[in-house]
């Protein structure tokens, strides 16, 4: 509720300023997911039956309010999603509320917010102001809102953006109810911190980017608690159940990383690279270095058509032999993307991230969309999850291969 | 959604300029010479605006007559002695509100291009390769938005011919760059003010694939001539796409700093 109070003070704050030209303006989309998985669930228990059908409602609005010609611009964007099955994925955000103004060579952002950064498609390595909002998709590509401030500079040398991140959000996990999560359940009320101040604990960011000619290039510093938890076996409750119950905790460690993302664009060729390396604070020594490298290639209007086809290639490596881990160790991802330029905006994209290590550890992703009306798209999603080794990370999700159908509405 | 584009900084022949209306003297030259000075005439008189902001509509017609809805917002800052800088912004249809990318023109070599997705926060640097696609599956090309570089062509002055009743010159331009989706461009100029007035485009086969005809021309800063509609039919598919402009205003106070990647991520 403090959002809306912040928001209803906004609008009180700017239309008691009759001087100043103020515009407003409500957008975002409202949706309904139906996912339906093809397996019988892998970690059913006498208590727990995990969901063949996850029906889902969830709403995006976004409100923008802007000042003078947007010199200053305050934004708020609500998330809400309600899970049939999965009360952990039942969940609400706030992605963004916030205010930013800014100046020839500089700009101010204070409040919650989302920055991307990174270059690759396959996985996002330098990306680390947010969390990830992993109970959103298993592609972790929906985010969290951050606290932050942030300050840009503009120059002829390149950007250079500084962050202070007084709070910290968890990583979101499936429920035991829900699907995509691992055998010992995660408990997410009981998260753990390497540092006393827990999520209050301050995180500091850098980067340094720069458009060099036909290079885009990107040096990034992060020093703070890390948005990826290491997942830790505690025994709960042993009264309670017949079993000894075994769940694993969520510990946010401190870390420091360091990042380089670089893209080179030649014609219709597009070469990408991401390496970062992880820092872990005493007594944990897990250091490693991951990197993606790769590129993309686009046929445009080939065979008389008028479609953009492109064709993606991308290598993921990390040091970290353990393949419970990461998903990338040493692994290959191939993908594609059509765009068929029609009215309703056709898009295909397909995609597969092979483990080299492992022959038969794979993950498959189709994702369609259409517009059905100039309000109302249609997207279509196809997973699957192949393990052969019990080991590897992906063995945990290996029936949970799904397809889900999404309709959108955008107001 | 489709993004891939060039975008113009303003609608390559929509923006004319009018000025002095002195004729231009052909005696004693060449047909690929008379060409050639129209249209160095036609381009100088579209030069000196210094930044525009409009607002913009297209009709999608498809041949039984359906019609879809676009509609974008268009920055555009003068480059001296280089292309344009743009920063186009999507409002319609409403999934892809919030997208915007910015372009940088250039006279020689391929333009640089940046798309900002919302939904992610995320700006790509994109090719600028795809001349031919076409935009926001309009019958407009990404190439026939971009911004008019005498460069790009050879001239041939085919003669005088009447459209709406003005005196209009008549030019022949064939397209030097090989990723153009085109071989030749006929162009009719009025000579009274040097303002396009219709464009038949021919594909690589050299058969007529579209006309595009201006119309609502209006005068801007007392100087340069722009029309409110640009309506491009495709002869092949009988599809069209009718390109309004609902408002426009010059000299805004846009400047160099309202086109990088910093500004293209704020941009709403």
């Amino acid at each position: 509720m403090k959002t809306i109070t912040a928001a209803g003070f906004v609008v009180l704050l700017f239309h008691a300023l009759p001087c100043l030209a103020v515009q407003f303006e409500a957008t975002g989309h409202a949706a309904f997911d139906w996912r339906e998985y093809y397996q019988s669930a892998q970690f059913d228990q006498r208590s727990v039956s995990q969901a063949n059908h996850q029906l889902s409602l969830f709403a995006e609005p976004e409100f923008i309010w802007s000042l003078n010609n947007a010199e200053h611009t305050f934004i708020f964007k609500a998330f809400v999603r309600l899970d049939s099955a999965d009360d952990e994925r039942s969940h609400q955000d706030i992605r963004a509320l916030y205010w930013l103004t800014y100046g020839d060579n500089w700009e101010v952002q204070i409040g919650i917010a989302k920055k991307y950064w990174g270059v690759a498609e396959s996985q996002h390595l330098v990306d680390i102001i947010n969390q990830t909002d992993l109970v959103e998709s298993p592609g972790g590509e929906h985010k969290l809102g951050q606290p932050m401030v942030a300050y840009t500079l503009i120059h002829d040398w390149g950007t250079l953006e500084s962050f202070i991140l007084p709070w910290f959000r968890e990583r979101t996990f499936s429920g035991t109810d829900g699907r995509l999560r691992t055998g010992l359940a995660i408990d997410t009320d009981r998260a753990q911190y390497q540092h006393d101040r827990e999520y209050r604990h301050v995180d500091y960011a850098l980067r340094w980017s720069h458009s060099i000619g036909l290079v885009d290039a990107g040096l990034s510093w992060f020093r703070g608690t890390s948005r990826e938890p290491l997942l830790v076996p505690q025994v709960t409750d042993i009264a309670t159940e017949q079993f000894s119950s075994i769940s694993l905790v969520p510990f946010y460690p401190l870390i420091e990383q360091t990042g380089l993302d670089l893209q080179a664009t030649l014609g219709a060729t597009l070469l990408k690279l991401e390496v970062i390396r992880r820092y872990f604070d005493a007594p944990l020594h897990q250091d490693y270095v991951a990197a993606t490298g790769g590129f993309e290639y686009t046929f445009y209007s080939p065979l008389k058509t008028s479609w953009d086809v492109g064709a993606l290639g991308e290598y993921l490596y990390d040091s970290r032999e353990d393949p419970s881990l990461a998903i990338g160790q040493n692994d290959l991802f191939l993908g594609t993307r059509i765009a068929f330029n029609n009215e309703a905006s056709t898009d295909v994209l397909a995609g597969v991230t092979q483990d080299l290590n492992d022959a038969g550890s794979r993950v498959l992703v189709v994702e369609i969309s259409t517009r059905l009306s100039a309000n109302i798209k249609l997207n279509f999603d196809a997973w699957v999850f192949a393990a052969r080794d019990s080991e590897n990370i992906i063995y945990q999700l290996h029936r949970d291969d799904f397809v889900q159908t999404r309709i959108s509405y955008y107001f | 959604m489709k993004i891939n584009t060039k975008i113009p900084s303003v609608l390559l022949m929509l923006v004319l300029a009018a000025s002095a209306s002195a004729e231009l003297d052909f005696t004693g030259q060449s047909a690929q010479e008379y060409g050639l000075a129209i249209a160095t005439e036609f381009k100088a008189r579209n030069q000196g605006w210094h930044n525009s902001e409009s607002t913009l509509t297209m009709t999608l017609r498809n041949a039984n007559g359906e019609e879809n809805i676009r509609k974008i917002r268009i920055k555009t800052l003068e480059v001296e002695g280089d292309g344009d800088k743009s920063l186009t912004i999507f409002d319609q249809p409403r999934d892809i509100k919030g997208a915007a990318f910015l372009t940088f023109s250039h006279v020689s070599g391929s333009d640089d291009q940046w798309l900002y997705l919302p939904a992610l926060a995320r700006v790509k640097r994109i090719s600028s390769r795809n001349k031919s696609g076409p935009f926001m599956a309009s019958q407009f090309a990404y190439e026939d938005l971009s911004s008019f570089e005498i460069e790009k062509y050879t001239y041939r002055y085919l003669g005088m011919e009447t459209i709406d009743e003005r005196d209009c010159y008549k030019v022949e331009l064939v397209l030097l760059d090989e990723l153009s989706g085109y071989t030749r461009q006929v162009i009719w100029i009025d000579k009274e003010h040097f303002r396009a007035y219709k464009i038949d485009y021919y594909d690589r086969k050299e058969s007529l694939m579209k006309t595009l005809t201006f119309s609502e021309y209006e005068l801007y800063l007392k100087q340069y001539w722009r029309a409110i509609q640009a309506n491009m039919v495709n002869h092949q598919t009988q599809k069209s796409t009718l390109l309004h402009t609902d408002k426009i205003a010059f000299r805004t106070g846009l400047i160099e700093s309202d086109f990088n990647k910093t500004s293209l991520k704020r941009a709403h």
